[in-house]
């Protein structure tokens, strides 16, 4: 249990540093430690393939997305004091105040005793499978229509108009 | 695809190809004679200074590596005072070999002169006279030149008529 | 005794990886001139055995400079980052029956969590340099080190469904039958060429690309801030190369010699492999690598998938 708190503070802790750097870079870094803290939360309560999961796609592949944009827009010193200037208190104030009232709802929610976590039986990477493509089955496939659907808006996106791109189209010689 | 599996494969078969690299400090490369390494001053076959300070040297070098301070014995005979190449800047190019009336200055199959301190890389006139002739064994400047030197007169020079008496009527 | 052995098994295997990564430095110098008719390091020591130290001497002694202009806490991060998910990818892979760190049921995909996890390092060194070659060896490590995890973790799959599970113990025990890389052979071959990528091994590394970027991501990193990188792509080619063994080629299997023995051979084997791909491929453009991965690796893996997949409910 000490452990499931201790992951659990930090998620808490990098997700709030994760809100307010200023640099971008940085909270970026924080949010990736918070998804690592969720996913060994995952693990603990025995969900290694949720675990594994969280850390491959999320941690290892959307975040680096992220990071790559950022990279690719970032202005340097100029972005950070403007950053700095919006994270004024007037403005964080009344979200804060209300998730506030959230947590302490969800506190209230699951106060009363209840039986220890480590005894939860440990969920395999087929019972993942089974509940995916059995009971789930309509969702996994509205998900993939949704996935090809962005597919095909990348491609559209991404499509160059002019006549002059199929000159420097490139293949590979072997 | 296969040519990519084609090059790696000869690539991997030359683990077994004869290696290129000279181990040097043990196993010493082949210079040829005309190796341009470093410079020597060479004398003639009886001992003196094939040097005439004529400058050319000095003229010819691309990088001024090379200087000198001409001067004469009491008979006349013309030599380098001092004579001073600067190794840090010398690029070896054989200029001055190429330019040398008297075959003096030569260069040697002979690369090993690194120092730890730069200063130690000029070279003063002792430094690069030698005892010999070098390239040349049998040639004498003296010999074949008209001027006069202690031991030889006017006329006494290989393949040389006596001087015209300019004072005489005789043809 | 079994806590005994579950300090010996970690430490060994931390220590022989280390040592491995170390002696890589001298093998790879030795092979590549080999390739090119050298010799290559053989001075120090016996055969050269000893540069690896000499190296490290080197580089413990050299001044370890943090650019003023730089990010400096992120800087400072980002080769410590890629050491650490490389040498714990380590814990999952078995060595030999009962040497293995944790035998994770979902070992597969720690594996691929940790490769993945050391994008960041690049990046993030890319990134905190602040220089434009840093940052642009930066940019093409994420877009093409995110590219190629697809196709590893696609390619893998065809393996997984055959063995029934991500353990690779249990992968390893399902190879018993025949090796998995004659029915996986295009898994094999994409999951090797993603390896590359993954470890911005030659032919694939355009992160730091010399003749282009300088030293791409690691340009502003000097001394034993370098040397981790080193360290981290020696780890890191060790490692796919003890997946490719572990994945494709039996593991632990074979006959006569002990586990751990043959584990070690095939292992090499790989590494030396990998040694001879930087000798002879040339590297390619950036835009080649994106279309390479994408048009013809992608559509090979997805086929791999599918087929294996319909051939195992076919066989049920």
């Amino acid at each position: 249990m000490t452990f499931f708190y201790i992951s659990a503070a930090v998620a808490l802790i990098s997700s709030v540093l994760a809100i307010s750097r200023s640099n971008a870079v940085h909270a970026l870094l924080y949010a990736i430690v918070s998804l690592l803290s969720v996913a060994l939360i995952f693990f603990m309560l025995g969900a290694p393939f949720a675990a594994a999961l969280e850390v491959v796609i999320y941690a290892g592949a959307i975040m680096v997305l992220f990071v790559f944009v950022i990279m690719m827009i970032s202005s340097g010193p100029g972005s950070t004091q403007q950053e700095r200037r919006w994270m004024n208190f007037r403005l964080w104030i009344g979200p804060s105040v209300l998730s506030a009232v959230l947590i302490i709802e969800l506190f209230a929610v699951i106060s009363p005793p209840r039986e220890p976590m480590s005894a939860k039986p440990v969920i395999e990477s087929k019972q993942v499978g089974i509940a995916l493509m059995g009971p789930y089955m309509l969702g996994v496939e509205l998900s993939s229509l949704l996935l090809t659907a962005g597919l095909v808006g990348a491609y559209h996106l991404g499509k160059r108009k002019d006549d002059a791109a199929q000159t420097e189209d490139v293949t590979i010689h072997d | 695809m296969l040519g990519t599996l084609r090059s790696i494969w000869n690539v991997f078969l030359h683990l077994w190809h004869k290696k290129e690299t000279v181990q040097y400090p043990e196993e010493k490369p082949y210079l040829p004679p005309r190796w341009r390494g470093r410079i020597i001053l060479s004398r003639d076959a009886d001992g003196g200074e094939r040097c005439v300070a004529c400058y050319l040297c000095a003229v010819a070098c691309p990088v001024d590596c090379i200087s000198l301070q001409a001067t004469e014995d009491e008979h006349g005979r013309r030599y380098p005072e001092f004579f001073r190449i600067n190794f840090s800047r010398c690029i070896f190019c054989g200029f001055c070999e190429e330019a040398c009336p008297t075959y003096a200055i030569q260069l040697t199959p002979d690369f090993e002169m690194a120092e730890y301190k730069r200063e130690n890389l000029v070279y003063e006139k002792e430094d690069l006279l030698i005892s010999g002739p070098g390239k040349y064994p049998d040639y004498n400047f003296y010999n074949v030149a008209g001027t006069s030197i202690a031991g030889k007169d006017k006329g006494e020079a290989e393949n040389e008529r006596p001087p015209v008496d300019i004072r005489s009527l005789m043809p | 005794m079994n806590v005994l052995i579950g300090i010996i098994v970690p430490l060994g295997i931390l220590f022989s990886v280390l040592t491995v990564a170390a002696g890589l430095i001298w093998l790879e110098r030795r092979l590549l001139a080999f390739w090119q008719d050298r010799y290559g390091p053989n001075r120090v020591g016996a055969y050269g055995l000893l540069q690896p130290l000499a190296d490290a001497i080197k580089l413990m002694f050299k001044e370890d400079w943090v650019p003023p202009f730089s990010d400096k806490p992120v800087f400072i991060l980002a080769p410590i980052v890629i050491v650490i998910t490389v040498v714990l990818a380590f814990a999952v892979i078995p060595f030999a029956p009962g040497i293995v760190v944790i035998d994770l049921n979902v070992g597969l995909l720690f594996f691929l969590g940790m490769s993945s996890l050391g994008v960041y390092s690049v990046v993030l060194g890319g990134w905190a340099s602040n220089s434009k070659y840093s940052l642009l060896g930066g940019l093409r490590a994420s877009a093409q080190m995110l590219s190629y995890e697809v196709f590893m973790g696609i390619s893998v799959m065809g393996v997984v469904m055959m063995a029934g599970s991500f353990n690779l113990g249990d992968i390893i025990e399902a190879q018993r039958i025949g090796w998995f890389w004659i029915p996986q052979f295009f898994g094999m071959v994409i999951f090797i060429i993603a390896g590359l990528a993954e470890t911005r091994r030659l032919p694939f590394d355009l992160p730091e690309a010399e003749s282009e970027l300088v030293a791409g991501f690691h340009t502003e990193y000097s001394g034993m801030k370098f040397g981790l990188f080193f360290v981290g792509e020696y780890i890191g080619i060790t490692l796919v190369s003890a997946m490719i063994v572990t994945l494709y080629f039996g593991g632990w299997l074979g006959p006569f010699l002990p586990p751990i023995v043959w584990f070690t051979i095939k292992t090499f084997l790989f590494i030396c492999g990998f040694i001879l791909l930087r000798a002879a491929m040339p590297r390619p453009r950036y835009d080649q690598l994106m279309s390479y991965g994408w048009k013809i690796l992608l559509p090979i893996a997805m086929a791999n998938l599918l087929i294996t997949g319909a051939l195992l409910l076919r066989a049920m």
